[in-house]
């Protein structure tokens, strides 16, 4: 009886839930055009593995969310899951070989069936096929479930490396073929548009016995390293940094024109990330018109470079100055107005903000000063010394310089005392003014600050580019910040770097399916303030503000008002 | 020459007037109360001493000098601080970085040492847990924090607005304690409570403010002796 009820509760409700999640997968297309590009090649493609790894995540957080203790039971609702799941698929195949869908649901094509059914899409075998698939995901699923942990977290962390190593070989081999005796290593991996069967079973191998040594060994190691003496930890530190230094030196050099390209936007993304990361995560102050300050920096570079319009003709670093100041005066001239607002309240007023400056831009009022739309060309490209950054490779290690300077005054703001200022008047307003801070002040300090690293990256855009026009400065920039230093963690300096690859670089390595790229960044955002509130790489104390109620057990309260 | 004087003040929130023609003076070394009910104008009073609302007519003087006109963050340099309603510390950094936030004003490293050294030794419990994160202290722990939060400035005047809301009776009774501890160790008290016995108990005048207005005025023993006090604020019939 109960078992039956666990089994309706968990089971069947969890894979009713997976089953919308797979058939909105496969009807937005999703499927189809994955498996252009396979995981391994010629046994396994993209859409299949993203089908199969959902089918057996549902089987196992039915297993897991069960009330019923035995583990017998809690497999049968992995199992049971995980065949809802897929029977799902089962009857949108059955429908649409019945009916023609693809009048409403433009991507119910052959092609869909055809996959879902591993080609069996017009005879029974077919509904047969996808419910053993089912059933295997769930078994797959239970076994998971039911071996111990270090088992499965080794298990898991291989598999995914495998799909990883695949879905990112475009940024994989061209980094191994960069140097003749690494191309050996890439075609024993990579062959046609995925891995070797050889190949993937090495990355499982190689992962998986690095995660048993680390499970067993890693203990020790970490207690080796304690045993250190002081010098000898920071020597460890400084040598880790150096190599991460020379990576970063030599990255642009192997990795090629492509992939430069991605860096050099990555690295954008970095600057205007760590410039909202003061105004948000330090200061508390939600600003959705950040790329104003961006715009603002980016004209002001072309206006005053450019000869188009024939007003300055300065060099890019005269005029770096000019746009950063502009910037800051303007992140200041924003921040008076807005004094006074909180919360929300700011955040609608600084998105008013970015609109009107972009509007000012496009218009035609302003057009013999600001090019309206067709927007400013033949900006300066900074050079050094008689060498002229042109080249993604070489525009890399300009913005890279940056990049190490906003990080430097990021990390020295953070610890100074106005970053202590910033952080009480985020955590309570009233109480920092009572503490003697000069709320006003620091505001429009974190406004000003934030706003001169955004004009800064905004200089550097416009001299990458050679060229500003009014909807490069649209106000998704604006939201694409805010998100990737949620994603990454608010207040976190590594977080902002991590945030910014995963939410700009991954996209533009996975460009033919830019289709799906907000569909996947939603579900990516979601599943992430449930999973993950705190960001990839969170700052320590906002951890805490999220994992408080775990540690803390506050006595109870009595109101002893009379 | 009092220390701190409130003249003639009144006060508002838009339209609607808060405060109605309040004075208040306050002895160095004295502890002074504000009782009433809700929505009676105590915590408005703070509010304006401190700088958090501007009053619309009449003065504040600290020892004489008007600050009436200085911005919040000024005032608390002047002497004059406020630990704010509902404790408000900071939850998560640990107690000695609390202090530490407190003593803001101060760039002196070696007096916020000292400074955190003197308020330790006000609240030893404090000590014990300095390096605890200070959301996972009890309601009097963080109550005591926030105190010392403010007695790190080292005041003229301590603005204590509802210490003992939302804890328990034992704890209400350690927090008193406390504020007579430091009201011995010489700082002067301004303290709105709505637990008018306790806050008679240890003050040595009080103000009883309804509706913005002052009501009555006069020594602790005289208030609670006093059949209106009982009756509305002390619950007896």
């Amino acid at each position: 009886m109960t078992h039956a009820r666990s089994i309706w509760n968990n089971g069947v409700k969890t894979g009713i839930i997976g089953g919308v999640a797979v058939l909105i997968i496969s009807l937005v297309g999703m499927v189809v055009s994955f498996n252009r590009r396979d995981i391994i090649f010629e046994f396994i493609a993209m859409g299949h593995t993203l089908l199969l790894m959902t089918g057996i995540l549902i089987g196992y957080t039915a297993a897991k969310k069960t009330t019923a203790t035995t583990t017998m039971v809690k497999c049968f609702n992995a199992v049971v899951a995980s065949l809802v799941t897929f029977s799902f698929l089962a009857l949108l195949v059955i429908i649409g070989n019945a009916v023609n869908l693809r009048a409403i649901l433009v991507n119910a094509s052959p092609m869909l069936y055809k996959a879902l059914t591993l080609g069996h899409h017009d005879s029974a075998a077919g509904i047969f096929i996808i419910l053993g698939i089912g059933l295997l995901c769930g078994i797959c699923a239970a076994v998971l479930y039911s071996v111990p942990t270090a088992v499965r977290r080794i298990t898991i962390t291989a598999l995914c490396s495998v799909v990883i190593a695949g879905v990112l070989q475009d940024l994989l081999r061209p980094v191994l073929l960069a140097w003749g005796p690494m191309s050996v290593i890439s075609d024993f991996l990579f062959a046609g548009n995925g891995l070797t069967a050889a190949g993937a079973l090495t990355v499982i191998l190689v992962i998986a016995g690095i995660m048993t040594v680390w499970n067993f060994k890693g203990d020790d190691v970490k207690e080796n390293y304690q045993h250190f003496s002081g010098g000898t930890q920071r020597g460890i530190k400084i040598g880790a940094f150096v190599l991460l230094a020379c990576v970063l030196l030599i990255l642009p050099q192997i990795v090629g024109l492509f992939l430069s390209e991605v860096l050099t936007i990555v690295g954008l993304y970095v600057l205007l990330g760590l410039g909202l990361n003061i105004v948000v995560g330090y200061a508390g102050l939600l600003d959705l018109g950040y790329v104003a300050f961006f715009a603002i920096g980016s004209y002001v570079t072309a206006i005053l470079t450019s000869p188009e319009l024939g007003f300055f003709a300065l060099n890019f670093w005269q005029a770096l100055p000019f746009a950063v100041l502009v910037g800051i005066c303007f992140g200041v001239l924003l921040g008076i107005p807005v004094l006074k607002m909180r919360g929300d309240y700011l955040a609608i007023a600084t998105l008013g903000f970015g609109e009107i400056i972009r509007i000012l831009v496009l218009s035609d009022a302003l057009r013999p000063w600001l090019g309206g739309a067709q927007g400013i060309n033949k900006i300066g490209k900074p050079s050094l010394m008689g060498y002229e950054f042109s080249q993604p490779q070489e525009i890399y290690y300009f913005i890279l310089a940056g990049c190490l300077l906003v990080v430097f005054i990021s990390m020295r703001l953070k610890d100074s005392r106005l970053g202590r200022a910033w952080m009480a008047m985020r955590e309570d307003e009233d109480v920092a003014q009572a503490m003697g801070i000069n709320l006003v002040a620091t505001k429009l300090l974190a406004f000003a600050s934030g706003a001169g690293f955004s004009a800064l990256s905004g200089a550097i855009f416009s001299a990458k580019i050679g060229s500003v026009y009014p909807h490069s400065f649209s106000v998704f920039i604006s939201i694409n910040i805010i998100c990737l230093i949620i994603v990454g963690g608010m207040g976190s300096i590594p977080g902002v770097i991590v945030g910014a690859a995963a939410l700009v670089g991954l996209p533009e390595l996975l460009r033919e399916f830019a289709d799906y790229r907000m569909f996947v960044y939603g579900a990516a955002l979601v599943a992430m303030m449930l999973l993950r509130p705190e960001g990839l790489w969170p700052d320590v104390r906002h951890k805490m503000e999220l994992h408080k109620d775990e540690s803390v057990a506050e006595e109870p309260q009595v109101s002893t008002a009379t | 020459m009092a220390l701190l004087e409130v003249d003639n003040v009144h006060a508002y929130y838009g339209k609607i007037q808060a405060l109605k023609d309040i004075s208040i003076t306050v002895e160095k070394g004295e502890i002074v109360t504000l009782i009433g009910g809700n929505g009676a104008g105590k915590s408005t009073t703070l509010k304006t001493i401190s700088g958090l609302l501007r009053p619309k007519e009449g003065r504040i003087l600290l020892e004489g000098k008007d600050i009436t006109e200085l911005p919040a963050h000024q005032i608390v340099t002047t002497g004059v601080v406020q630990v704010p309603e509902g404790r408000r510390i900071f939850g998560q950094l640990t107690v000695t970085e609390n202090l530490d936030m407190g003593g803001f004003t101060c760039r002196n490293k070696k007096l916020i040492k000292e400074n955190i050294d003197r308020v330790f030794g006000l609240f030893p419990r404090l000590k014990e847990r300095s390096r605890q994160v200070a959301g996972t202290l009890s309601g009097g722990e963080q109550q005591m924090l926030a105190m010392g939060r403010a007695m790190m400035t080292d005041p003229k005047i301590l603005l204590l607005d509802e210490p003992s809301m939302g804890l328990a009776p034992v704890l209400v009774d350690l927090i008193f304690e406390t504020i007579q501890k430091l009201n011995d160790a010489g700082t002067t008290i301004l303290l709105v409570e709505q637990n008018a016995r306790m806050a008679l108990g240890i003050a040595n005048r009080g103000y009883v403010l309804q509706t913005g207005v002052i009501l009555l005025a006069d020594s602790s023993e005289n208030l609670n002796k006093n059949e209106m006090v009982r009756k509305a604020y002390m619950g007896e019939s």
